[in-house]
């Protein structure tokens, strides 16, 4: 033995003492859904595209977005991004930018002309898709990322459907619309335009499709019977703006008098506003219990649209429309007051909503029909089996966004029907609430506000009202992303543990616990800045 | 602030990595590579401040030396807990003295170094470190290091301040704050707890030696403290920089709550974070969310009689006293600097 005096052993590493036996809890790394990617109607990947925003990858944040949603600069201008409104970073300062990062994206992929692969493999089978609108086109994009052949059969002249023929240019340019229509057809979707269908069933053996997708909208304007044939003409909204956009010149005249309180209502004003008429919206409610959202309203009134609430059209006059005044009492029930007054005006059109034009679906057996929509069960398919639908033919809330999400997910379940399967959505994470943020972390960062036209071009031009960002600021505010709920590798967990039980496993790989030597303690939980550790006790 | 925090990267540098800074931009605890100084297995408590400085600072000294570093160390919790015969945790040439002279033995290892280079039997510029935790540092390793500081000896010293003796069962030290309770302070009586007026603050004691550099850190603010060492390790002499290291057993928190009780410490200003060159304050580290006391009181059962059924407003009042005036001594609160 040669050691020195009063020394028996070798020195050994502190290695050879498992701590980790001390451990009534582990941690363990979890996903968690973050409250954006929970109110997505389309189930985009929020957070997740966001990720690689953060880092300036602006090609794979647009390749990630779309997995779930192929019309990042069109949902960036027209999407309500109700997304941004279930922001945890709203509690801190203000919500993250999302509507406007997702518009850079999608600006950025047309620029740099990125472009959708195709298939790796064909399946052999055909599915039809009736109406080229937004949840037709996304249903033939992600089917044809399956490997199905697609056939889009459209009425109208033009791809789009109410995109192009319900949203005026000032808020969707037409360039940026076909731009992302055109990237779906050259996956290699065909797409047949003026073509009605008369009967699918018909169409479908014709055709030997596999399965058909209808997604046809509702484009029928609701009427109401005002006019005697005196007085101002009357038209419905949707064809005076589908005409608008058609080129064609509607005798609208000068006064214009918008019977109704929704979006469509101040789309239809603001468009004749900027053509140089008076329009006077009417509505029956207060201003505040109209459905069109709050920014719209403001829009149109700073753009000089008049509006008139707590009114009815009683009837159309020589003169113009003669309107009842109403009253709304404390419970908001509306009582007529029968004070009558005239309002001189050159035309009226009515924004009272929009029915489906069920034709092509006459005689087809085991339709159900609720209140003049199709039903469908949670698979998106009709009571006729290989007949789905979606969009705004179905009982939804009828806006891109909803129309977009039934496409990708009718899509995901013809694609299993025609596997003889069904789909299996994977379950759900629980939500990334803001109260197991750890928000000190997080840099004090106020929102970018997108630039706004000048309120004169707003009032003559179509060009569109709001501006977008530029790369420095979509970067900025990419990165106010708080990643709820989702590790987005700060290494807190793995330089804040007291034992070095942490394993940095390098970029993009995340981190690992070493049970061996954790002991327990919950610093790093604590620490997490977005909530993406749980602990768990020990079965002791 | 110490050092230039780089801002608008969504965590900045509040975190301890972050995958979107330049490599050179990342703190030494986020390298995959780190020393790991202070290495698993050792027999810390569950959420120990102290393991956790220890390995921030050792490894930072690490880093700033290119791996040519001594450490010697006190007797206390971190070499209890570190080294037990025969086994130890440490990855780096390390000397345990006695509980008094860690200064001493540090100093002898440097002017040991000294003669060799001067001899020519060594190149290397082999730096030397001491830690020890408060007690071996303000009360009975006090003489050696005064000395030491005296005598401008080329020795960073580090002391892991976590307010008592808390590996013989949490006795008082001149470094327990006012109206803690101890094992061996008034338990009961008009007023529980460490006396006010007694104790002393070793960083001021430094500085009126007029050393080189003397620093304040938290294990909640990684990357001022790995700044406060590798500034520290820029300089010849004397060095001492002071840790807080909060103590789950002795403070009577959750061990999960250790750095949220740092940063409370620091963001009530009951512990001043900055840093000063031959016995002058050259920085701070501001508030960023100024709080009241009782946020970091609360939390701890050494405070505990504070809040009882009739709360100790008084003493309350006293703490936040002191608060205002570190507040006031130190700028903590000049937003414009931040």
């Amino acid at each position: 033995m040669n050691k020195p005096f009063a020394i028996t052993l070798d020195p050994g590493s502190s290695l050879a003492n498992h701590t980790g036996s001390w451990r009534t809890e582990r941690p363990v790394y979890v996903d968690r859904l973050p409250p954006c990617n929970n109110q997505c109607p389309a189930g985009e990947d929020i957070q997740g595209w966001l990720f690689h925003a953060e880092s300036g990858n602006y090609e794979a944040a647009w390749r990630h977005l779309t997995t779930h949603n192929p019309f990042p600069a069109i949902m960036g201008r027209v999407c309500y991004h109700t997304c941004e409104g279930a922001c945890n970073r709203g509690k801190l300062d203000a919500a993250v930018g999302i509507n406007s990062v997702e518009r850079f994206l999608g600006d950025e992929a047309i620029k740099q002309k990125w472009q959708f692969d195709r298939p790796a493999a064909e399946s052999g089978k055909h599915v039809l898709v009736i109406g080229a609108g937004p949840s037709g086109m996304s249903a033939a994009y992600h089917l044809r990322r399956l490997g199905h052949q697609v056939t889009v059969v459209e009425a109208g002249p033009l791809v789009g459907g109410m995109m192009r023929y319900g949203i005026p240019k000032y808020r969707l340019p037409r360039e940026v619309l076909d731009a992302e229509m055109q990237r779906i057809v050259n996956m290699g979707v065909r797409v047949v335009l003026d073509t009605k269908i008369e009967n699918v069933l018909d169409t479908m053996k014709e055709g030997s499709y596999d399965a058909a997708f209808l997604a046809v909208g509702a484009h029928i304007g609701k009427r109401t019977a005002i006019s005697d044939g005196e007085g101002p003409r009357v038209f419905d909204a949707i064809s005076v703006l589908r005409g608008l956009e058609n080129g064609e010149k509607i005798p609208l005249g000068r006064r214009i008098a918008v019977y109704g309180g929704g979006n469509t209502a101040i789309d239809v004003a603001r468009t004749v506003r900027r053509l140089g008429a008076e329009p006077i919206i009417i509505y029956r409610r207060t201003q505040d219990k109209m459905p069109a959202h709050a920014f719209e309203i403001e829009e149109a009134l700073q753009e000089g649209v008049t509006i008139k609430c707590l009114s009815t059209i009683k009837q159309t006059d020589p003169k113009g429309i003669v309107i009842e005044k109403v009253q709304a009492d404390s419970r908001g029930s509306l009582h007529p007051t029968g004070e009558y007054e005239t309002l001189e005006v050159d035309s009226v059109v009515l924004a009272l909503g929009q029915n489906v034009d069920l034709g092509a679906l006459k005689g087809v057996p085991d339709i159900e029909l609720n209140d003049g929509v199709v039903k469908v069960d949670a698979n998106m398919m009709t009571g006729h089996a290989g007949l789905f639908a979606g969009g705004d033919m179905v009982p939804t809330d009828r806006n891109v966004t909803v129309a977009v999400g039934h496409g990708k997910k009718a899509a995901r379940n013809i694609d299993a029907w025609l596997r003889g399967t069904t789909y299996a959505a994977p379950e759900k994470h629980q939500i990334a609430t803001f109260e197991r943020l750890n928000t000190w972390y997080y840099s004090d960062a106020p929102k970018t506000v997108r630039p706004m036209l000048d309120v004169i071009r707003r009032q003559s031009t179509f060009d569109e009202v709001q501006g977008g960002l530029d790369e420095t600021n979509a970067l900025f505010e990419a990165r106010r992303c708080l990643s709820c709920g989702n590790c987005f590798e700060c290494d807190n967990c793995y330089g804040v543990c007291p034992d070095n039980a942490v394993i940095k496993l390098g970029p993009g790989k995340r981190f690992q616990f070493n049970y061996d030597y954790c002991k327990g303690c919950g610093l790093c939980v604590a620490e997490c800045p977005c909530g993406a550790i749980n602990m768990v006790p020990e079965n002791i | 602030m110490s050092f230039q925090p780089v801002k608008f990267y969504q965590t900045g540098t509040f975190t301890v990595g972050n995958r979107l800074l330049e490599p050179d931009q990342r703190s030494v605890q986020a390298n995959m590579e780190r020393t790991n100084s202070l290495n698993s297995g050792h027999r810390a408590c569950q959420g120990c401040g102290e393991a956790l400085g220890a390995r921030y600072a050792i490894d930072a000294a690490m880093h700033a030396t290119n791996n040519q570093l001594i450490a010697a160390n006190a007797t206390g919790c971190l070499e209890v807990f570190s080294t037990p015969y025969p086994e130890t945790s440490w990855q780096v040439p390390w000397i345990h003295s006695l509980f008094g002279n860690a200064a001493a033995v540090a100093t002898g290892i440097a002017a040991a170094i000294k003669v060799k280079r001067l001899k020519g039997e060594t190149k290397e510029d082999v730096r030397v470190v001491a830690q020890g935790g408060d007690g071996g540092t303000t009360d009975i390793g006090f003489g050696c290091l005064s000395g030491m500081f005296e005598r401008n000896d080329d020795v960073l010293y580090i002391c892991y301040d976590n307010g008592g003796y808390m590996n013989t069962g949490v006795q008082r030290s001149s470094a327990t704050p006012p109206a803690a309770r101890t094992a061996t302070t008034m338990p009961v009586g008009a007023e529980p707890g460490n006396p006010f007026g007694q104790g002393k603050f070793v960083p001021s004691i430094a500085m009126a030696h007029e050393i080189p550099y003397v620093a304040t850190a938290t294990v909640a603010d990684l990357r001022d403290l790995e700044h406060k060492v590798k500034k520290a390790m820029t300089f010849r002499g004397a060095r001492y920089i002071h840790i807080l290291v909060p103590c789950p057993l002795g403070w009577g928190s959750p061990s999960g709550d250790t750095i949220k009780l740092s940063r409370l410490a620091k963001e009530t200003g009951l512990f001043p974070v900055f840093e000063a060159q031959y016995g002058e304050i050259t920085g701070s580290a501001k508030i960023r969310e100024p709080l009241p006391v009782e946020e970091y009181l609360r939390p701890q059962k050494r405070y505990a009689h504070l809040f009882g059924k009739k709360p100790a407003y008084e003493t309350i009042v006293r703490l936040q006293a002191l608060a205002d005036r570190n507040i006031r001594r130190y700028s903590l609160l000049d937003k414009e600097a931040n």
